[in-house]
């Protein structure tokens, strides 16, 4: 019989600051957690509002990486709480809430604010004026491969991780950031959506859309979807490029 | 149906500053192997340079011509320049942000755009050091010139330097170019990714070697030669009187 390996003590260190109360201030605040097998931060998290401080501000809902909620920052990285497993991590574990958004309190922040604001701005939605009215009708076939290419883009779930791996958009918050740009990519993909590529270059044909980028590459390397930002975002600024070169 | 007018400057300036990247990066790869020519013998390196001059297409040399090709490097060096700096932070708000971001992602791409930037500043100055005496001594350069500018001329610091910060620059800017552009994107773009960077990172040690080994050259040979009476190489076999 093989002796049973004692588990770890998890020392979690978590940046806590409440906005809302004038006497706070922002600190660090570690608990001690004992891991269990299998364990993710979201249980973590859990555990800590259960046993040790229930006033913990941390935002989920899917807990199976689908919503895009529990993004923060984990060792200084953005990722999915949900989806990072304390196995794969030492045993001392910084937790901060992602850098940028609006902060509700120590690790929830207000992505829906921000994310709302930048589909507005780049209009991220189907533009058809001739049919605009007509939601009776059927809808024209697509091939398959087609359909796949834009529903790979399209599982995009705005949990922010982009925005706050990109070195870009601290430095310029104006900047759209590898969100903004992948989803101009899903529609330029798409047929049903009738806008010209100058249309499209109207959007994101400056510093602050696709020209802006400096290809630091963050957003690949943390989006928890893995998307292919990096190719997504070479393609447009290629596209960008020959629209600029063609219109006169 | 009537269209608005799109603003073309952002995109002629992005498309400029890489393809003006691109040049330099292609020349400098160019230039450091014709200098590491030395490494060879010093009638190889005399060869190398009076190609350059004109020798080998009009049996004549023309410095004149080095002093054309530095200007023209130059111009391109500054459009570069001038384009790239609008991508340095410009605040130290900006600065510090990005700094606080690097040290806290560790993130290898992002801390390289780091040395990008500092290597880029670096050569603001030192790189046009460089150019300006190219274009205004376009005649001393050879085996025995070269070296005594390295060494009695004192610019054997400033040259290691510039290696160092134009290798480094130079080669990261062109994997981050291939990034950029989507250049030779295979169908799984993590293993392209892959092998480009292990290709810069190998450039950039092949190159700091070569050169560092060639400047150790230069090095030595401007503490042994006598500089007493001629300065320049003489040909045993190609006879001229400009050299």
């Amino acid at each position: 019989m093989s002796k049973e390996k004692t588990p770890r003590i998890l020392k979690i260190g978590i940046l806590r600051f409440d906005p809302h109360d004038p006497e706070d201030v922002p600190h660090m605040e570690t608990f001690e957690i004992e891991e269990s097998d299998g364990m993710t931060l979201y249980i973590v998290l859990n555990e800590i509002r259960e046993h040790h401080d229930n006033s913990l501000k941390f935002d989920f809902v899917c807990r199976a990486g689908i919503c895009g909620s529990c993004s923060m920052l984990v060792n200084g990285r953005p990722t999915l709480a949900c989806r990072t497993l304390t196995s794969k991590l030492d045993e001392n574990i910084t937790l901060a809430p992602l850098p940028l958004f609006e902060l509700i309190g120590d690790l929830s922040i207000y992505t829906g604010k921000w994310m709302r604001n930048l589909n507005e701005h780049l209009e991220t939605w189907i533009h058809d004026k001739e049919n605009e009215l007509e939601v009776d009708k059927l809808e024209e076939k697509m091939e398959p491969e087609l359909a796949d290419e834009i529903y790979e883009l399209d599982r995009c779930v705005e949990c922010g991780c982009c925005v706050a791996g990109c070195g870009t958009i601290q430095m310029r918050p104006e900047f759209v950031g590898a969100v903004g740009l992948n989803k101009i990519a899903r529609y330029h993909l798409d047929p049903r959506d009738k806008r010209t590529n100058a249309e499209y270059y109207e959007l994101i044909g400056d510093e602050d859309g696709v020209f802006g980028c400096m290809t630091l590459l963050g957003c690949e390397d943390v989006c928890p979807k893995d998307l292919p930002l990096q190719s997504k975002i070479a393609y447009l600024r290629r596209m960008m490029i020959k629209t600029s070169m063609k219109n006169n | 149906m009537k269209q608005k007018k799109i603003d073309k400057t952002p995109a002629r300036l992005d498309f400029t500053q890489s393809v003006t990247g691109l040049i330099l990066a292609i020349f400098i790869s160019a230039h450091i192997l014709f200098e590491s020519s030395i490494l060879i013998s010093n009638e190889a390196m005399y060869k190398v340079t009076i190609m350059f001059e004109g020798y080998y297409f009009f049996g004549e040399t023309y410095p004149g011509i080095i002093t054309f090709f530095a200007a023209a490097i130059s111009v391109i060096f500054v459009v570069h320049a001038a384009i790239a700096v609008r991508k340095f932070p410009n605040n130290y708000k900006q600065h510090k942000v990005m700094r606080e971001h690097v040290l806290r992602m560790k993130h290898e791409d992002t801390s390289l755009w780091i040395i990008q930037i500092t290597t880029g500043f670096i050569m603001f100055f030192i790189g046009s050091v460089h150019l300006y005496i190219m274009m205004a001594e376009p005649s001393n350069i050879g085996p025995f010139a070269s070296s005594f500018r390295v060494v009695h001329e004192h610019m054997g610091p400033l040259y290691f330097l510039l290696l160092l910060s134009v290798v480094s620059h130079a080669f990261i800017g062109l994997y981050r170019l291939a990034m950029k552009w989507g250049f030779m994107e295979g169908k799984n773009t993590k293993v392209s990714r892959a092998r480009f960077k292990f290709l810069m990172k190998t450039m950039i040690v092949i190159y700091i070697i070569v050169g560092s080994l060639s400047l150790a050259q230069y090095t030595y040979i401007g503490l042994t030669h006598d500089f007493s009476e001629v300065k320049k190489y003489k040909s045993k076999i190609i006879d001229l009187r400009a050299h």
